[in-house]
């Protein structure tokens, strides 16, 4: 397997008035083109890697690393306009909620015909075209009115599916994935995994998928990386899950409510000071 | 015995000469004692539900007993103290600018209750949280401390019954765990009768003995907890959401 992405002793920090946080601390991992989750509790530290990756870490907030390797370049020395190239391009994002990360002031069409425009430099009316296909891709049925529509008008499914096609557009090798079904319902959920999960498979994209719902990541990634207190505490395969051996791991899959098991009171996490160390 | 009994509820939004039915003659009933569990997508008019039985939606069709009585409009003080709310969002459920004692307190002044000071401490401890926190603002609590707050301002009025909207859901996993034992707890403690409404359907397997499927604000299937056990669904919506509910596979059922 060809190594796509190397992220070697990976730091975000946040200056405050009593001296700096650091949110994440030292994360080191490599990726190909394969699904990698990361998983973890609120304030673990996940987005802010993910999003680190991108050079997206939000102001005043410092991302350093050793090494931040994607398909052969280092990212660490690039300047913004070297960032540029490759956002969007090479390695794109999708967020958790899509009202917020579509322009609601702008048609989906437009959107769409500008992300096309911006990437592959085509004409107006060939741009269209494209952007219609890419949201047929997704499996949007009227794909003629969804162009004309604003954001608020589709639902959070439709919403989401959108940003998807906005990505596709480019045609990225990794795609980092915040989060990108916790606003959905299970229904809808199932059907935007099949999407990438189609991706995946059918471009070789690399897919890093963000969440903190443990039994999703397992039963979709290959590979999952378990965060706490912006420290890697265990990698995993997915399947060898119910196998994991840190206390932080297992205490996390054991307090799940689960439809067979009668258990309670539910085990509780005991958190241990040591695992943030 | 029941407790609380839906009957051909149904409720229509509108807006102009624009009509959305929410509920759609929707009827369950709820044992003393019993925790039930309403299940559902967004829009398919669970949270409706709760908001018309606490009196939240006063355009609603239909009757709905409480204890043998029917409800007649204006609703009694009395009524509001028997039945409780607990929210979805713990950040957004709470004033921001009122302490913890202060929220906890004016329920209780409303309702004309003796010993206050006494009362607000008991209500701390019942669900956990120490003395410490009677005089904090809400944004010096985290997620999980807020629901607890949240939940013994529903309690502090000594209610039968507690209308819970997606308690959990706002929260972090190894939170929902403890935040659905304490539920568990302070129900055979002071034999509460629940009504629980979730998209999760192992958190209302794991709560409820007894739950009804919802879609487009009407009930689909009503099924036992043994039901959900054994996946004895009837409707193909449930079955969907029983096989969603379970993780995700390649040759997953495409929804309807």
């Amino acid at each position: 397997m060809s190594e796509l992405l190397r992220v070697e002793d990976l730091r975000v920090r946040f200056p405050s008035r009593t001296g700096s946080t650091e949110v994440v601390r030292g994360i080191s991992f490599s990726m190909g083109r394969e699904r990698l989750g990361i998983v973890g509790e609120s304030g673990s530290g996940k987005s802010q890697t993910g999003r680190a990756i991108l050079g997206l870490t939000p102001e005043p907030g410092q991302a350093t690393a050793q090494r931040l390797v994607f398909d052969g370049v280092d990212l660490t020395t690039f300047s913004q306009a070297q960032w540029r190239t490759m956002r969007g391009k090479r390695i794109s994002m999708i967020m958790q909620d899509p009202k917020f990360s579509l322009n609601p002031v702008m048609s989906i069409g437009q959107q769409l015909i500008e992300a096309c425009r911006i990437h592959d430099k085509l004409s107006k009316s060939n741009a269209r075209t494209k952007s219609i296909e890419m949201l047929k891709a997704v499996k949007i049925r009227d794909a003629a009115r969804v162009m004309g529509a604003y954001p608020h008008e589709l639902s959070g499914g439709m919403g989401q599916r959108v940003m998807i096609a906005m990505m596709l557009v480019a045609e990225p090798q990794l795609l980092i994935a915040d989060e990108p079904t916790s606003a959905l319902d299970v229904t809808v959920k199932i059907e935007i995994l099949k999407i990438l999960d189609q991706l995946v498979s059918d471009h070789g994209m690399g897919l890093l998928l963000i969440s903190h719902d443990l039994r999703l990541v397992s039963s979709f990634c290959d590979r999952i990386l378990v965060l706490y207190a912006g420290m890697i505490v265990e990698e995993i395969k997915a399947s060898d899950l119910m196998q994991a051996k840190h206390p932080y791991t297992q205490g996390l899959l054991n307090c799940l409510p689960s439809i067979d098991g009668q258990r309670r009171p539910l085990p509780t996490l005991d958190r241990d000071q040591a695992w943030g160390r | 015995m029941t407790m609380l009994c839906i009957n051909q509820l149904s409720v229509t939004f509108s807006q102009g000469s624009k009509h959305v039915q929410a509920l759609h003659e929707v009827s369950f009933a709820v044992r003393r004692g019993e925790s039930y569990g309403i299940v559902g997508e967004s829009g398919s008019g669970k949270s409706s539900v709760l908001r018309a039985v606490c009196g939240l939606i006063p355009q609603m069709q239909g009757t709905i007993q409480l204890d043998g009585q029917i409800l007649t409009r204006p609703l009694k003080a009395n009524f509001y103290r028997q039945v409780q709310m607990v929210f979805q969002d713990p950040y957004a459920s709470l004033h921001p600018r009122h302490t913890i004692d202060r929220v906890l307190s004016e329920a209780l002044v409303i309702h004309r209750f003796d010993h206050v000071d006494r009362r607000v401490n008991q209500a701390l401890m019942d669900v956990g949280l120490d003395k410490g926190f009677r005089f904090r603002y809400p944004h010096q609590l985290s997620g999980g401390q807020r629901q607890r707050a949240a939940i013994a301002r529903a309690l502090i009025l000594e209610p039968s019954v507690v209308l819970l909207d997606e308690p959990t859901s706002a929260l972090d996993a190894s939170i929902q765990a403890e935040v659905l034992n304490l539920l568990d707890r302070l129900r055979q403690e002071r034999e509460l009768t629940y009504v629980l409404v979730s998209h999760d359907l192992s958190v209302v397997s794991h709560m409820c003995d007894r739950l009804v499927v919802m879609q487009n604000g009407a009930v689909v299937e009503e099924m036992t907890r043994q039901d959900l056990v054994l996946q004895r669904a009837q409707e193909p919506y449930t079955q969907t959401l029983l096989s969603a509910s379970l993780g995700y596979r390649k040759d997953m059922l495409t929804p309807v």
